[in-house]
């Protein structure tokens, strides 16, 4: 007989997926019964929360809809961290969690949770499916909207009796949904405006954020760079959109921007915001921020225009369509004033850390980039080593940089990094993780260990919640409260786990340590012990315009 | 400034849970909300009323607008309407305040759908400025219990805030 369960994966068969993450339980016995002879690849997490963070890693790395799976009650609620860092980012993510059966809906039934109610917020839309006769086109919508428009991530919850109960499958036919309508070809008569404003401005700076990565507008950015000699600032989410060597290139902005690129959007008299939400840790002071520019704003979602700042042309639609609409009427500029003045303050201005004889964060980065040519998909978990992934290490392809950016959850990197290397098996994959992070989600060592998956995890082991405690020495008088950590031996931890751990505590060792890790075919922990009171520079202290920079 | 919008949702399970759930974590105010299903009886019309400048009434619009059950918004107060509520006031009335109470209902066009021993029940209709009248011209009588459906709207003439039979929507943010 064929059941609820059987329809469930044949569905997620025919729209393409490969692979799913998840964790057994008793509402989803149903569905892993179907699982256990399935042509599905199941990858078993030790956690709720690292499947999330995995069909996530996946996701972004590969472009494609990341998959998980969890229970009813404490499975689905470990799944929300996850989900909300995917909806955050805007990442296209299917999750399935079991529910009670029907009967028992409503009632605090065992290990019942009201997750659509719980998820509302943090998903792109969730479903309940209380009759089994809805789970095909459920679920063809689900993709529909996961994939769609600005990306994000949709929820299907399924009680127990419709996952076991007997179904049939049944072609879910074409999405109608009269409520959405994603909007991908820009408004004719903004774009005009925007050639107009692009045209007439003297210093023009291109803003660059995530959706350039979610929407493979790269060349295109690339190319209208190129045209107007425009210095690229990318955020954290859009590193990697936009080649980190090329000479237009300033790097990150705010918080912890360059000093270029801060000075490019305080100087600018044409800033182009493209695939980006002006985040406050990007915007700084919200009425200092881009003070001299006109504002262009290209993104997808309507609702972003003007939701920070105010915005003088919007150009809604998809930032590969909307730049290539751009592009097709623009001619080149080539004022090389504008391009001089930016490349002498990149001169001037470099990302700087005074060398000692202990190791530095950032050295261990650079290295790091050295060792692998670049040639890698850096995934970190949150704090200072996250920041000194983004300024030292050079991001030129898009996908090679998978952070968490807008929740800024710790524990996503090592999940992470195992969902990016399930989607690209070949490639070097590595966790730039802190050692208070990485304890968030150290159990995934052990899914490394167990699928083969030779992740590399760095931890940059300071003994201190580093960024908590740097705010703590900048803003709150050094009164280090519970942010020095004891820790567990992680060489002994990662042996524990069947990987090889490796630790580092000279200078000198950087570089042959990295080199075995890369050599080892299996997961490894590097423990890098560094200097401990090491601060990310430069900073824009909260509340201040990004033009006043500490460091 | 207050804005009466009229939203068509799709009336599917949770779409009052998620409207209402925006304008709290998004931090918008509701003065008024009022929700029945249209002559299509798979799409419900919400009539919110909201207080806000230009800037908050468009990203309201815009995150309603991301709601999957959402068809379409209109704020009907950018043109000609009508707009009406009703109420049901419980006031305190002896035999002898009863005809001074009768009174004043005639006057507002109130009709009386309950009479007790001690107590009559009016229910009036209208909009905003009537309704408040007729509440405070009963209030020194002792109201026992007020009960208003929030507002709802529509435009004047053959202009229209419904969905038509394509289901598509008309309008979409800029």
């Amino acid at each position: 007989m064929k059941t609820g369960a059987h329809v469930l994966i044949d569905c997620l068969k025919a729209e393409g997926v490969d692979t799913i993450f998840g964790y057994p339980g008793g509402a989803v016995l149903p569905i892993y019964d179907v699982l256990y002879d399935a042509d599905l690849r199941h990858i078993l997490t030790r956690h709720e929360q690292g499947a999330a963070h995995a069909a996530d890693g996946y996701a972004r790395a590969s472009g494609r809809p990341g998959v998980c799976l969890a229970t009813s009650g404490p499975g689905a609620t470990n799944l929300v961290t996850g989900i909300a860092n995917a909806y955050m980012d805007s990442v296209p993510m299917i999750a399935i969690t079991g529910q009670v059966a029907t009967p028992l809906l409503g009632r605090d039934s065992f290990q019942e949770a009201d997750i659509t109610g719980i998820t509302m917020p943090i998903t792109k839309h969730n479903y309940i499916v209380k009759d089994v006769s809805e789970l095909s086109r459920t679920i063809h919508e689900a993709f529909y909207i996961a994939t769609t428009g600005r990306p994000g991530p949709v929820l299907i919850d399924m009680p127990k009796d419709v996952s076991a109960g007997p179904a049939e499958c049944v072609d879910p036919g074409v999405v109608t949904l009269p409520g959405y309508h994603p909007r991908l070809e820009p408004d004719a008569a903004q774009v005009a405006r925007a050639v107009k404003a692009i045209e007439e401005a003297e210093r023009p700076v291109l803003y660059a954020g995530g959706g350039v990565v979610s929407g493979s507008a790269h060349a295109e950015l690339l190319a209208l760079a190129e045209l107007l000699l425009a210095p690229v600032s990318t955020t954290l989410m859009g590193l990697g959109g936009f080649p980190g060597e090329h000479p237009l290139a300033v790097g990150m902005l705010g918080m912890h921007g360059s000093k270029a690129a801060n000075y490019a959007i305080c100087d600018c008299d044409l800033l182009i915001g493209v695939g980006v939400r002006f985040d406050d840790r990007v915007i700084g002071k919200m009425d200092e921020f881009a003070p001299r520019a006109t504002i262009i704003h290209i993104d997808i979602d309507p609702a972003e225009i003007g939701k920070n700042v105010g915005v003088d042309i919007p150009v809604v639609g998809d930032v590969k369509t909307s730049l290539g609409r751009i592009l097709a009427q623009l001619k080149p500029r080539l004022d090389e004033r504008w391009r001089d003045t930016i490349a002498a303050w990149k001169k001037e201005y470099p990302f700087t850390f005074e060398p000692n004889d202990r190791i530095k964060p950032q050295e261990v980065i650079r290295e790091i980039y050295a060792v692998t040519g670049g040639n890698a998909r850096i995934t970190t978990e949150v704090g200072q080593h996250q920041m000194w992934a983004a300024q030292y290490f050079t991001y030129s392809r898009p996908r090679t940089f998978i952070t968490s950016g807008g929740l800024g959850t710790m524990g996503f990197g090592l999940p992470a990094a195992i969902g990016v290397q399930v989607a690209c098996p070949e490639e070097t994959v590595i966790d730039i993780a802190g050692d208070g992070s990485i304890q968030m989600n150290i159990q995934e060592m052990q899914t490394a260990v167990n699928y083969n998956l030779p992740v590399k995890v760095a931890i940059m082991n300071n003994g201190y919640l580093g960024m908590v405690r740097q705010w703590q020495e900048l803003f709150h008088n050094q009164r280090y409260s519970y942010t020095e950590l004891q820790n567990p031996d992680f060489v002994k931890l990662a042996e524990a786990y069947g990987a090889t751990g490796l630790r580092i505590t000279k200078k000198s060792e950087i570089r042959p340590a990295l080199e075995e890790a890369l050599r080892i075919q299996g997961p490894v922990m590097m423990d890098f012990q560094i200097e401990r009171k090491e601060n990310v520079l430069p900073m824009v202290p909260p509340g201040e315009p990004i033009s006043k920079m500490l460091g | 400034m207050r804005h009466i919008l009229a939203v068509m949702v799709e009336n599917n399970p949770g779409v009052l849970a998620r409207v209402a759930g925006l304008f709290s974590r998004r931090g918008f105010n509701i003065d008024s909300l009022a929700v029945g299903r249209t002559e299509n009886p798979k799409i419900s019309r919400m009539t919110i009323v909201v207080e806000g400048d230009q800037r908050v009434l468009e990203q309201v619009t815009k995150q309603l607008h991301k709601l999957v059950d959402v068809i379409k918004i209109s704020d009907v107060t950018t043109e000609q309407y009508v707009d009406r509520e009703l109420v049901m006031i419980k006031v305190n009335a002896s035999s002898s305040l009863r005809g001074e109470i009768i009174q004043i209902a005639d006057i507002f066009r109130a009709r009386i759908v309950d009479l007790g021993v001690k107590s009559i029940t009016l229910e009036c209709t209208g909009n905003d400025a009537k309704i408040n009248a007729f509440e405070e011209s009963l209030r020194p009588y002792g109201l026992k219990e007020l009960v208003r459906t929030g507002k709802i709207a529509m435009l004047r003439g053959m202009r229209y805030s419904g969905v038509q039979d394509s289901g598509g929507r008309q309008q979409e943010p800029e």
